[in-house]
Formats: C-alpha cells, sequence, structure tokens
C-alpha cells in the first residue's frame, strides 16, 4: 500500500486530477442538458401561429368558426371589414363560446361576454378580444399572423394590418 | 309546490343568498349561546331534515348533488356545520362558567392530567392513518375520476369549473380582475393567515374554547372562513352552470338561458351618465374619481373605524400591528362591497385601465 502511494509522484497527481476534474464537469454538464432538454416537449400540440385562412369570398357575415378549433380564431366579417379575432379571454384566458342564438361570445369560466365585434360588455372581462394581423397575400388568400396582436384600448384597431376591407 | 321551488330559486341568487347568509352568521355571532345548545341542534337537525329530504326528491338538485365532483363539498358542508356547532357549543359552556366565576371546562384539574404521546398519540395517529387511506380506497371504487378527453387549448369545457375547494376563488374572480382575485387577494389571504400569530399577541383563549373573551378575533376570522370562503365555494359549485351563470338548486341548467347583465366601469358612469360628456383621453384624468374612491376606502373609512373602534387595540397592540390588522379587514371587506356594488349597480371596475392591466 504503501508504496502505491509512494509511486505517485507530483506531477501524475495533477493529471489524475485534471482527468478526474474534466470528467466530473462532463458529466455534471451532461446531467443539466438532460435536465434542460426534459422541460422541452417531445411534441408540441399547439397551433401554427401563422396560417392561411382561403380567401375573402369564403366567408359570410357574422361570425366564422371553422378555424376555432384547429387555431384558435374566429373570422369575423361585419361592417364591410374582415377581422381575424382571438379566442382567448381578456379576463383570465379560458375559451369563450360563440352563442349564435345570442349573438355574443361567452366565457365558460367567469362569465364574461363580447359582442360579435369583441368589445366586452359583461362580466369581469376588463378589455375587448384582441385582433390578430390579417393581410392578403399577391394571390388573394388571407394570411393570419397570431404573433401580431391589436388591441383595442390601446387605439391598434385603427391599424391597417388589423382587418381587411372587403 | 312548483311555487315554493320557484322562490327558493330565487333565494340563492347570490344578491339575496349573501345577505341571508351576512344575517345568518350575525345571528351566529350574537345568540351563539342559544345556537350552542344541543336542544337547539337537535331541533335545527329534525327541522332541516325533512327540507333536504324535500331538496333531495327533486331531480335536477339530485343530478348536482350527486355529481363525484361535487360530493367533496357536501361532505364539507355537513362537517362545517358540525365543527362550526362544536366549537359554538363547547364555546357557550366555558363562558358560562367564566361568568360564573370558573375555569373553563379545560382548566379542571382531570382535564389538566397529562399523558405520553406513546402510546396514547401515537396510537390515534395510526388508526387515523388506517381509517383514511380505507375511506379513500372505497371512494375511489365507487365513484370514478371524472375523466375527460385530452386538454386541448383552443377548446374549454362548459362550465369550465376549477377543483372544487379553488372555486370559492373561481366566484371571486367574476367580480374582479384576475390580477386582484388570482393574485393580490390570495397573497393577503396567505400573508394574513401566517401573521395571525405575529399580530394577535392576546393569551386569551390558550388552549380552551371561548368567545366572549374573544369576539373581534373570532369574528373576523368566521366572517372570512364561512362567508366569504365556504360560501363561495358552495356558490360555485352548485350554482353555477354552464357560461358561469347562476341557476337556482331547482332549474335545470338551460345552455340557452340569458341573463342580461351588461357591466359598466364607474368611469363610464360619472363621465357619460351623469355629466353626459365624452371619455377623456388621459388616462388619469379619466378614473380620478375611481382613483379618489380607493383612497377614500382605505384612508378615511380607515380613520373612522380606529377612532370608533380601534383606539382600544391601539393602544393594546401597538401601532404596526393594528395598522397592518386594519389594512387586512380593509382589504377582506373589498370583497363583500365589491360583490353588492355589482349586484346593485351593474358595476364593472371602480378604477379601470386596461392599458396597463391596472382595474381594482
Amino acid at each position: 500500500m504503501s508504496e502505491s502511494k509512494k509511486s505517485l509522484n507530483r506531477r501524475e497527481f495533477f493529471s489524475f486530477l485534471a482527468v478526474g476534474w474534466i470528467t466530473f464537469t462532463a458529466a455534471t454538464a451532461g446531467l443539466l442538458g438532460l435536465v434542460f432538454r426534459f422541460l422541452y416537449p417531445n411534441v408540441n400540440f399547439e397551433p401554427e401561429m401563422e396560417f392561411i385562412a382561403g380567401i375573402p369570398g369564403d366567408y359570410d357575415n357574422g361570425v366564422d368558426e371553422r378555424w376555432k378549433n384547429g387555431f384558435g380564431v374566429w373570422i369575423i366579417k361585419r361592417e364591410g371589414k374582415l377581422v381575424a379575432l382571438s379566442n382567448i379571454c381578456t379576463h383570465l384566458g379560458c375559451i369563450p363560446n360563440w352563442l349564435p342564438g345570442e349573438l355574443k361570445f361567452k366565457c365558460p369560466c367567469h362569465g364574461s361576454g363580447f359582442y360579435p365585434s369583441g368589445i366586452n360588455f359583461e362580466g369581469p372581462a376588463p378589455r375587448p378580444l384582441e385582433r390578430f394581423k390579417i393581410t392578403t397575400l399577391p394571390d388573394g388568400r388571407l394570411k393570419i399572423d397570431k404573433t401580431k396582436k391589436y388591441r383595442y384600448e390601446k387605439g391598434q384597431w385603427n391599424n391597417p394590418d388589423s382587418y381587411i376591407e372587403v | 309546490m312548483e311555487a315554493l321551488k320557484e322562490f327558493v330559486n330565487i333565494l340563492s341568487g347570490p344578491q339575496y343568498s349573501f345577505t341571508l347568509t351576512l344575517i345568518m352568521f350575525y345571528l351566529l355571532m350574537k345568540y351563539y349561546r342559544i345556537i350552542g345548545t344541543k336542544k337547539f341542534a337537535w331541533g335545527f337537525v329534525i327541522l332541516m331534515t325533512p327540507v333536504y329530504l324535500w331538496f333531495m326528491s327533486d331531480d335536477v338538485f339530485r343530478t348536482i348533488i350527486a355529481t363525484p365532483d361535487n360530493i367533496p363539498i357536501s361532505i364539507l358542508l355537513f362537517s362545517v356545520f358540525f365543527f362550526t356547532w362544536l366549537t359554538v357549543h363547547k364555546a357557550a359552556i366555558n363562558d358560562e362558567r367564566i361568568e360564573a366565576g370558573e375555569c373553563p371546562i379545560e382548566g379542571l384539574p382531570e382535564n389538566r392530567e397529562k399523558v405520553w404521546s406513546w402510546p396514547n398519540l401515537v396510537y390515534n395517529e395510526l388508526f387515523v392513518i388506517i381509517a383514511g387511506t380505507i375511506f379513500l380506497i372505497v371512494w375511489a371504487i365507487i365513484f370514478k375520476a371524472p375523466l375527460e378527453e385530452p386538454a386541448n387549448p383552443t377548446w374549454a369545457p362548459n362550465p369550465a369549473k376549477a377543483p372544487w375547494y379553488f372555486l370559492g376563488l373561481q366566484e371571486m374572480l367574476v367580480y374582479f380582475d384576475p390580477w386582484m382575485a388570482g393574485v393580490v387577494l390570495p397573497v393577503f389571504i396567505i400573508i394574513g393567515l401566517v401573521a395571525i400569530p405575529y399580530i394577535d399577541t392576546n393569551p386569551k383563549g390558550n388552549g380552551y374554547y371561548t368567545f366572549s373573551e374573544r369576539k373581534m378575533a373570532i369574528s373576523c376570522f368566521m366572517f372570512g372562513w364561512l362567508v366569504l370562503w365556504i360560501f363561495l365555494i358552495i356558490i360555485g359549485t352548485f350554482l353555477r352552470g354552464p357560461n358561469w351563470t347562476f341557476y337556482g338548486p331547482f332549474e335545470y341548467w338551460d345552455f340557452h338561458k340569458v341573463v342580461a347583465e351588461a357591466n359598466i366601469n364607474l368611469s363610464e358612469i360619472i363621465w357619460i351618465k351623469m355629466l353626459g360628456t365624452t371619455m377623456p383621453s388621459n388616462l388619469i384624468v379619466r378614473e380620478i374619481f375611481g382613483i379618489f374612491v380607493i383612497l377614500a376606502y382605505f384612508g378615511i373609512s380607515g380613520a373612522m373605524i380606529t377612532k370608533k373602534w380601534g383606539q382600544d387595540i391601539l393602544e393594546k397592540t401597538g401601532k404596526i400591528r393594528y395598522y397592518f390588522f386594519l389594512f387586512l379587514v380593509l382589504f377582506m371587506a373589498t370583497l363583500p362591497i365589491k360583490m353588492y356594488l355589482r349586484w346593485l349597480f351593474t358595476l364593472k371596475y371602480i378604477v379601470a385601465l386596461p392599458e396597463w392591466e391596472l382595474n381594482l
């Protein structure tokens, strides 16, 4: 035992230390990397942030629900404007339902109500639903970009990107 | 019978049932010596059993009560009734003894005898663990968990209900901005509960039941617990249906029930309705009345309460403790005040600054 201990000189001790330290660092970094990777989902079921929504002629006057379940967007055509309205309630982020009989959006969580225009009128919602950016592509199709939002109370509904004249 | 059911439906509306609960709470605090007698308890049980059976004979009511999600609230309801009565009962007996100059029941020599925690306490704990486990297993076998389809970020069930223990919070959210009812008020509830031993240094009531010696402290706590927490859980569980609309206990959950409840902000009432002008574009000018009302509420009513009732406590507990306590009580009172303002004036927000995500 004592001989083997003596055979480890200073130079060798430092090279052992270096190898050990590098191994330890690599193992810790690898472990942290795994933990970090674990925080992200393997499959992302969230809807795409940009999508093509047909041509303006596809929509009748009123509220169109065809993109609601896939993309979380209502297309609303009224008063000569085509609008992409978010379906996230401005109170606490629930998903309101469109009630065709009562002509309003109604949130199932705390009872906020919105007119077809998106303006809030009942329940606790403090502000109107948000609009998404809607543009016409050169071939006449509609492109909806959910990364850009337009808020009524900030006067952003006058922005020409927030609606399309039809 | 139908007319009576209709009457119960109307009476359970939040504005009436909340007022009734307030009155009942006042009577409980005022006449606790009568309510705390065994005679009263048996009379109450005998009187309420036929009422309960009559409620249960209704199909709609039975459907709501028997939903697996709602069974814990039924259990909660009965246990809250029983344990509230039990404490009131023990406090009533002790208070009479204290008035007669005797010591409380817990202070009698035979009750002051000490025993070892092992095995006396540990055996009881072991029994409770086993009984609780068996109860939960049997419950889980009898009532299946209501599993639904996988979560979908673009769709919500209707009504979308929180777990039953959060339904009081969800009911609070109907009257407040999410920042207030979802973050600020719950944080103050937790801070307030944590701060109780630091605010309340009164040694009376330690180790024995009493009400007359601790009237203010017990009333404040029980108001928050029974009226603002339990009652709101009951409303949120049993009486909130599709679209978070209110439904009476005998009312069928019709998805197309229309309730007109257009809510308006204080600034809109003052500028448009009372002054007949348009809303000012400057945000602070627009909301100046609401800001003033909020400041006045905390300032003036705080000062008035201090002048009328607070001097005694202020001297006993010191400035920091007293004003912190006063602030918590005033904050707690904002919930019923806001609820009544909504019911009476369809008021939405006193200060509405959605531009800054600030709504009070």
